[in-house]
């Protein structure tokens, strides 16, 4: 029989690998160490088609993951996808006419929303600049002033849906006929 | 004709009366538990006995089974020229389902059925009547110490068993059949989710933990109390451990990645 001090020693070992297991697993084999946590804002995006979009997906500028998808919708009324996304806090500025994508990661690889930024809109400026031109008094009335960017509840003006391979098949065939019966279309003319 | 119905009926009496007092017991040893954290020198001496001599196994078994995860996995999706995702594939089926099952059976085999031989055997040598007559009660001086260092020993054993498992899995990707070792560990991260994988095997894992460790402990309480009954206890406890163990699996996987 061990002492009760040996005992206790490697109990407190035991425990101490247990824990050292489960952290390693937390951070070295999860997601937890990119886990930024709730805060953030969230803005939507309408998309024509967001087919093998889900929840969770990955939103991303310039190869730069600044947030997630975290809910997609029906739009019973245009019949549309609309779909809700929470970008982290500190990325405050991206221009309101950003763009969103739905791409594809790798050719097998799951769909991400790529966020493409636009010019920054100044309703203002624009307004002070065509003031100067046509050399009348600026009016900036009802006019938001300063430079606009993404913030809760936005919706993202420029979207564009998912590339389904059988669309894009479909189109290509369909191309590929149409030219095919114009060239013979041209031949009996020539003729 | 009469007498198989007969049999048959005693049989299911017999399974109800024993699925009755192994609840009791459980209830039992749950009322003794808040007690025990009085004297946790008991529960420490179970934690050695019940956790850390079952190290050993675990820590070979672990690196074994992500080792051969590592080749099988490799074999199967080079295939696809996906051997990129192989620590996806060894992590998922570590830390979902591997890790806390064959846990679970190793910690049958190795504890439960040691702690049902030695509670059986207690029992065949009066020494748990000998603590009722000394007014200690058996519940609560062997059996509740024994049943929480189970609950508490069969997390952390899973842990070890998948962190290691991981492990075992790189060395034979990475260092034996050249998988890149920045994708090994990005695709990991990027597909493991802390809340629906690393939380779920855990969970599962604090299941099986008291399943196990109750039919053990209930298994070592019952037994007939001679040396022939001591031996079919335990070897129940194996048989209904690995069981219990498989079908909660089905039912506890379908419950949690059943959806979406």
């Amino acid at each position: 029989m061990m002492t009760t001090r040996t005992t206790e020693l490697l109990v407190g070992i035991f425990i101490v690998i247990g824990s050292a297991s489960l952290f390693m697993l937390a951070m070295q084999v999860s997601n937890l160490s990119t886990y930024t946590g709730d805060e953030g804002f969230e803005v939507e995006a309408i998309f024509t088609d967001a087919s093998g979009l889900k929840v969770r997906s990955p939103v991303v500028m310039a190869g730069v993951t600044l947030g997630r998808v975290t809910a997609i919708s029906f739009d019973e009324a245009t019949f549309k996808a609309v779909v809700k996304m929470k970008i982290e806090k500190q990325y405050s500025k991206l221009p309101i006419k950003t763009s969103a994508n739905i791409y594809t990661a790798g050719l097998l690889g799951e769909k991400y929303v790529g966020l493409l930024p636009g010019s920054v809109d100044d309703q203002c400026e624009e307004e002070l600049l065509a003031a100067e031109l046509e050399g009348r008094k600026p009016d900036t009335q009802g006019l938001e002033c300063g430079p606009q960017y993404l913030a809760q509840g936005t919706t993202i003006k420029f979207t564009q849906g998912s590339l389904v391979l059988e669309k894009l098949i479909a189109q290509f065939v369909s191309q590929m006929g149409s030219g095919g019966s114009n060239k013979d279309d041209h031949k009996e003319h020539h003729e | 004709m009469r007498n198989s119905i007969e049999n048959l009926g005693h049989k299911g009496l017999d399974f109800f009366q024993r699925l009755g007092r192994g609840n009791i017991l459980f209830a039992n040893i749950l009322m003794g538990i808040p007690s025990l954290f009085l004297r946790p020198s008991l529960i420490i001496q179970q934690v050695f006995s019940v956790g850390v001599l079952s190290l050993v196994i675990i820590l070979v078994s672990g690196l074994f089974v992500g080792m051969v995860l590592g080749l099988q996995g490799y074999n199967t999706l080079v295939k696809f020229g996906a051997e990129e995702s192989l620590g996806v594939v060894v992590a998922l089926s570590l830390v979902r389902e591997l890790g806390p099952v064959v846990t679970a059976l190793l910690f049958a085999g190795r504890a439960g059925s040691a702690l049902t031989a030695e509670i059986g055997l207690m029992k065949a040598t009066e020494q748990l009547s000998a603590m009722e007559m000394m007014a200690v009660d058996p519940v609560r001086r062997v059996l509740a110490p024994r049943f929480l260092a189970g609950f508490f020993s069969m997390p952390l054993l899973a842990a070890i068993f998948s962190a290691v498992g991981v492990i075992g899995g790189y060395f034979v990707g990475v260092g034996l059949l050249g998988v890149d070792e920045g994708a090994y560990w990005s695709q990991m991260q990027a597909n493991v989710d802390y809340e629906d994988d690393i939380l779920n095997g855990v969970i599962k894992s604090f299941v099986f933990g008291i399943v196990v460790t109750w039919i053990a402990v209930f298994e070592g309480h019952d037994a007939i109390p001679t040396s022939e009954g001591v031996s079919r206890a335990t070897t129940r406890t194996v048989v209904h451990s690995a069981l219990a163990v498989l079908a909660l699996d089905f039912i506890l996987t379908a419950l949690m990645f059943g959806e979406s």
